[in-house]
């Protein structure tokens, strides 16, 4: 089996209330990665499109988007792992390449979440847990990403400033990210300003600041063998490894509060197969929802012991000039969470990382990138580790 | 001869303020619940305790339950109190959420209202017990021990 690459990377910009029908917002993404890769359509084998159900009124988007795209009468369909949708597009694409059944896939990830209130957007996060015993209690995404906060803080004496420089190095790169929905400052200070509506509580212990910007958004990854990287790409980044875990949905049946077991066990898988140590990533993409999980991240990955993530962000190790650079795009945080694009636009970002192309965000000449997708409350796990 | 329209079972659509399921194999919980039990089942075959309860064994493959009632006081593992609420939940408004320990199984549900803030502490011991809703629906909540 010969390697498995990607030649193209494309993302819309991320924004509330894009001002067209998804299937436009989607071509955006498609068509930056196009052009990146400089292919046409009929190079293209197959489609995996992806996103989290619900936020549109779109059934069975996946032939409604590969006509759009161009993408007939080449097999196309739908993956959904909720926010780590395109991650997983992206180990299905990759199982097709591998096998031979294809020889260059598309990964399109979408979602238009402006369709529909932030109010019955929770609903439907909330509904992403489980409905039959969980959601009756009226629950949320912030309020899950709370509880495991509240184990954390028990367990390991983090505090909610903690989090808030995590919000604040997110918003110094969100600054700089033109693909940004949220482009303002965020400053230490704005979390105990009862003014400032960073500070406004949401589920305790999170605040405002400490959640990502809901956004309209699309991705795409161009996925292809050995042979078509070479013979397309000057600069191709070959898959080196990949790590995928589920866990429990209901809160009642999770082993612990301070971290995620499928970010732990994708990651052990990924590292396993790419052959390297959490010691060996440059600059890694994690999946900071909230700013707890990017906590949670940094242990669950290695790059900190367990409890001692807050001493990377004290010690602004995550930061540019860091020894482990992380989300320094802005993060879902800053850079905006279009939950189904979200996984392909964290890929985009390592993949211009590796090439040397990430201009004002640029990490000094890294080799080897990470990133790390969670869908729902640590209910699914992907960890994809890319390299030169 | 007109056949019998079977009437559904729904009596799961009770289960909290806004249910999302109307029927289950485990609707039994739910007149459990209107006696004040909060149960469990456990699996006949093999002997393993499930909360929530489920009709099906998923590690010997069984379908023979047994119910169980959670006594006792478990500890408090995390919670978070919400101040702003998904669809259907805004009247319930600020509410807490959380889970308890009970050392074969955890419960996950709501902080009793009554419980001030400041005295909620992970590794607290609570109870659980039944709750009607003001809409006339039903949940449980955890209370101080």
């Amino acid at each position: 089996m010969g390697k498995v690459g990607i030649i193209g990377v494309g993302q819309s910009a991320f924004v509330r209330g894009y001002p067209g029908s998804i299937r436009e917002l989607v071509f955006e993404g498609f068509r930056e990665a196009m052009q990146d890769a400089g292919i046409t359509t009929k190079d293209i084998n197959a489609s995996v499109i992806c996103s989290a159900p619900e936020y549109d009124k779109q059934r069975s988007p996946a032939g409604v988007f590969a006509e759009y795209l161009g993408l007939t009468p080449q097999p196309t369909f739908y993956v959904e792992t909720l926010c780590s949708s395109s991650s997983m597009g992206v180990r299905l694409a990759y199982s097709l390449v591998a096998s031979g059944l294809h020889d260059m896939v598309a990964v399109v990830g979408f979602q238009k979440m402006s369709e529909i209130s932030s109010a019955e957007s929770q609903e439907r996060m909330g509904r992403g847990a489980d409905i039959q015993w969980e959601s009756p209690f009226g629950t949320m995404m912030p309020a899950y990403y709370a509880m495991h906060a509240r184990g954390h803080f028990a367990k390991y004496g983090t505090t909610p400033d903690d989090l808030a420089l995590i919000r604040v190095k997110a918003a110094t790169y969100g600054q700089v990210n033109e693909k940004a929905v949220y482009r303002k400052p965020v400053t230490f200070d704005m979390f105990s300003d009862p003014e400032n509506s960073m500070s406004g509580p949401v589920a305790s212990p999170l605040r405002v600041g400490d959640c990502c910007a809901n956004a309209d958004g699309s991705s795409c990854v161009i996925i292809a063998n050995e042979e078509k990287c070479k013979a397309f790409s000057k600069k191709p980044v070959w898959i080196l490894g990949l790590g995928a875990a589920s866990t429990s949905v209901n809160m009642a049946g999770r082993e612990i509060f301070s971290g995620l077991t499928v970010g732990m066990q994708a990651g052990e898988q990924a590292y396993k197969m790419a052959g390297i140590t959490p010691k060996d990533i440059d600059v890694a993409e994690v999946h900071d929802c909230f700013t707890i999980a990017e906590m949670m991240a940094y242990e669950n990955l290695g790059f900190a012991k367990p409890g001692e993530g807050k001493d990377l962000i004290r010690s602004k190790e995550t930061y540019k000039e860091g020894s482990i650079p992380v989300n320094v795009d802005g993060g879902l945080l800053s850079k905006g969470h279009p939950i189904g694009a979200t996984g392909g636009s964290q890929i985009r970002t390592i993949v211009l990382q590796l090439r040397g192309e990430a201009g004002p965000m640029q990490v000094k000449d890294p080799e080897i990138g990470l990133v790390h997708n969670i869908g729902g409350v640590g209910l699914y796990g992907n960890v994809t580790i890319l390299g030169r | 001869m007109a056949k019998e329209k079977k009437e559904l079972d729904v009596r799961f659509g009770k289960f909290g303020t806004v249910s999302f399921t109307s029927t289950t194999k485990v609707n039994d919980f739910i007149d459990r619940l209107e006696k004040g039990k909060i149960s469990g089942t456990k699996c006949k075959t093999c002997g393993k305790v499930y909360f929530p309860p489920r009709a099906d064994c998923c590690k010997c493959m069984g379908k023979e339950m047994d119910w169980f009632d959670v006594t006792g006081k478990g500890k408090l593992l995390t919670f978070s109190k919400l101040e702003y609420a998904p669809v259907g939940f805004e009247n319930d408004v600020p509410y807490s959420i959380a889970v308890l320990d009970f050392g074969d199984y955890k419960v996950f549900g709501r902080l009793s209202s009554d419980i001030p803030d400041s005295e909620v502490k992970v590794g607290m011991e609570m109870t659980v017990v039944a709750n009607e809703l003001p809409n006339g629906q039903l949940n449980y909540v955890f209370q101080k021990a």
